[in-house]
């Protein structure tokens, strides 16, 4: 089956005062078509500087990253993104920010039919009613599910979403986590989600990649198994949580705090509490 | 081409109520109050003067003024309408040349830290020592003289808001539009410009007012000047206090009217940065 998103051997460093800074190293993920894959690690290990590589802003110094087949050059429209900080256009309505990216990708979709398909989307995340008021008259998670609407309104391919809930409250988020799999359910899309939330992950995605300290490279890949719709119950089984520890133990080890291999977290020469698992 | 805001208010419903609407805005607070201030500071001023018993010749009071107005009104059209004129001009090429220069520090790290310096050593210059030199440098060439002055002193408000307003965009902003293909001139027009109004107009009330201290600064100092500093100079020259004066309140008339002029255009473009109170 062909990969929808692909990254090979991905090094990148950036220009820095004091010399190159290397970010990534030697990165290797592959998403299949419809797949949604959350990447972890830790902070300031090269998770945002993945996302630009993907959309095409930024050219790896070597490696290849691969869209539908075609090696990535230059942006292209068929991907969309959302970040932590919903940034809107405060002189445009929402509705306006939502139809953005329609005035920019080529498209030959009548005015009409550019505002039927916002206010779609805007309905579809629950803001329906709000397509006439400013960004200021929205909460932080409106304008969350706003900027993700604005991700989506060119039917992107891939969509990127770089921590995007991470700045809410923990129910504005689960409701978020329930609304981003009704979108997906009708509007397909390949997805990458950067996260910090190991349970953010675990109930998007269908795959978790956690990366290694800066220069990151492909540390783990754990394969979440069931796709489509999950309700939050599920985050409460004895699968799940398995899951999660398997996952902390991954970060801990990313960030340098526990051995590689999980058997020896359980020799006693180890610091106490330094090899925590939340199985226990 | 400029993704040009809308105004918040809807024409249609503006002319809908026309005459009714114009009533009302005209007995609103925002009329009445400073209205009432003007008055109660002419009393005041009038007061002061009758209780100190000072004659003309050391402070002409407001009912000196009128008959000023009234013997030298044709002198103060001209005049006023050659300051208006210049002050205006030099202004519109400040804003040229501000938004120009503070597109390219906002837009290049390299062009921000190597103008900067330079700028601020400009602007820290007094205007009062530049019109001579400028009024000696290009003589008898009073009307560039006098614009050349406006600009000169009001520019670099609006070139530091301009820049600051650039340099400020949110990177977010700039990926999402590129990541779509957008060029630089499509994320200028469609972000970075209407982004940086409110720091435009809020220079540019600085520069109304500081072009009009230019251009009469101008107008007092070179010989046979023309504009209302003018009229200011040969009231000095003749020690006729109420021309003098009457010439002030002039200039803080045409001061006033300039400044609502941008407050005016600010509402219609800029007016959704605009908080509501409380
Ligand atoms: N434009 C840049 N120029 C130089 N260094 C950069 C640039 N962007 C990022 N970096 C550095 O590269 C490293 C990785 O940055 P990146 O933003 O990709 O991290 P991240 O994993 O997204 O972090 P976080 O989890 O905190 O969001 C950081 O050390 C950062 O300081
Ligand atoms: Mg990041």
């Amino acid at each position: 089956m062909q990969n929808l998103i692909e990254i090979k051997g991905v090094r990148h460093a950036y220009q820095t005062q004091s010399g190159p800074l290397p970010v990534l190293d030697g990165l290797e993920i592959a998403v299949p078509e419809g797949g949604f894959v959350a990447v972890v690690g830790p902070s300031g290990c090269g998770k945002s500087t993945l996302t630009k590589l993907v959309a095409g802003l930024l050219k790896p110094d070597e490696g290849e990253v691969w869209l539908h087949g075609e090696k990535v050059k230059s942006p292209r429209s068929t991907v969309g993104m959302a970040f932590q900080n919903p940034v809107m256009l405060e002189w445009r309505t929402i509705l306006q920010n939502v139809m953005l990216p329609l005035e920019i990708v080529p498209t030959k979709m009548t005015r009409r039919q550019k505002e039927d398909r916002a206010r779609y989307l805007l309905d579809l995340v629950g803001l329906a009613g709000f397509e006439g008021k400013r960004p200021s008259e929205l909460s932080g998670g409106m304008r969350q599910r706003a900027s993700l609407c604005r991700a989506l309104v060119h039917s992107p391919e891939v969509l990127i979403l770089d921590e995007p809930f991470g700045a809410l409250d923990a129910f504005t988020r689960e409701d978020l986590w329930q609304i981003m799999h009704q979108v997906k359910e009708k509007e397909p899309f390949t997805g990458v989600l950067i996260t910090h939330d190991l349970r953010e992950s675990i109930f998007l995605a269908d795959q978790v990649v956690v990366l290694s300290g800066r220069p990151a490279r492909t540390q783990y890949v754990l394969d979440v198994g069931t796709t489509g719709t999950r309700d939050l119950d599920h985050l409460y089984t004895a699968e799940a949580s398995e899951m999660l520890a398997t996952l902390r133990h991954q970060i801990e080890v990313a960030q340098g705090r526990a051995p590689a291999e999980p058997e020896q977290t359980a020799t006693p020469d180890l610091p106490p509490g330094s090899a925590a698992q939340g199985m226990a | 081409m400029a993704d040009v805001p809308q105004p918040l208010t809807k024409p249609a419903g503006a002319t809908g109520r026309g005459g009714s609407a114009v009533l009302a805005a005209l007995t609103s607070r925002a009329v009445i109050a400073p209205i009432a201030a003007v008055v109660v500071f002419l009393v005041l001023w009038e007061l002061l003067v009758w209780a100190n018993g000072w004659p003309d010749y050391v402070m002409a009071s407001p009912s000196d003024l009128p008959p000023a107005y009234a013997q030298y009104w044709e002198l103060f059209l001209i005049m006023g309408w050659q300051t208006l004129w210049r002050t205006v001009v030099g202004l519109v090429v400040a804003v040229i040349f501000g938004v120009l220069v503070g597109m390219v520090m906002g837009f290049s790290r390299v062009m921000r830290d190597a103008l900067y310096p330079l700028l601020v050593g400009f602007n820290a210059i007094p205007k009062a020592t530049v019109v001579p030199i400028v009024a000696l440098l290009f003589v008898g060439q009073h009307d560039f003289n006098t614009v050349l002055i406006a600009f000169m002193i009001s520019f670099f408000p609006i070139a530091v808001s301009v820049s600051i307003g650039l340099s400020t965009l949110e990177p977010e902003y700039r990926d999402i539009l590129r990541s779509l293909g957008a060029s630089q001139a499509t994320i200028f027009w469609k972000i970075a410009l209407p982004k940086t109004l409110p720091e435009f107009f809020g220079a540019l009330k600085v520069a109304v007012t500081l072009a009009f201290i230019g251009t009469n600064l101008m107008e007092i100092v070179s010989p046979h000047g023309r504009g209302l500093g003018a009229l200011f100079d040969s009231g000095k020259t003749n020690s006729n206090y109420p021309l003098m004066f009457a010439v002030l309140i002039a200039l803080a008339f045409l001061g006033i009217v300039l400044y609502y002029v941008v407050v005016a255009l600010e509402k219609i473009f800029a007016g959704w940065a605009e908080r509501s109170p409380g």
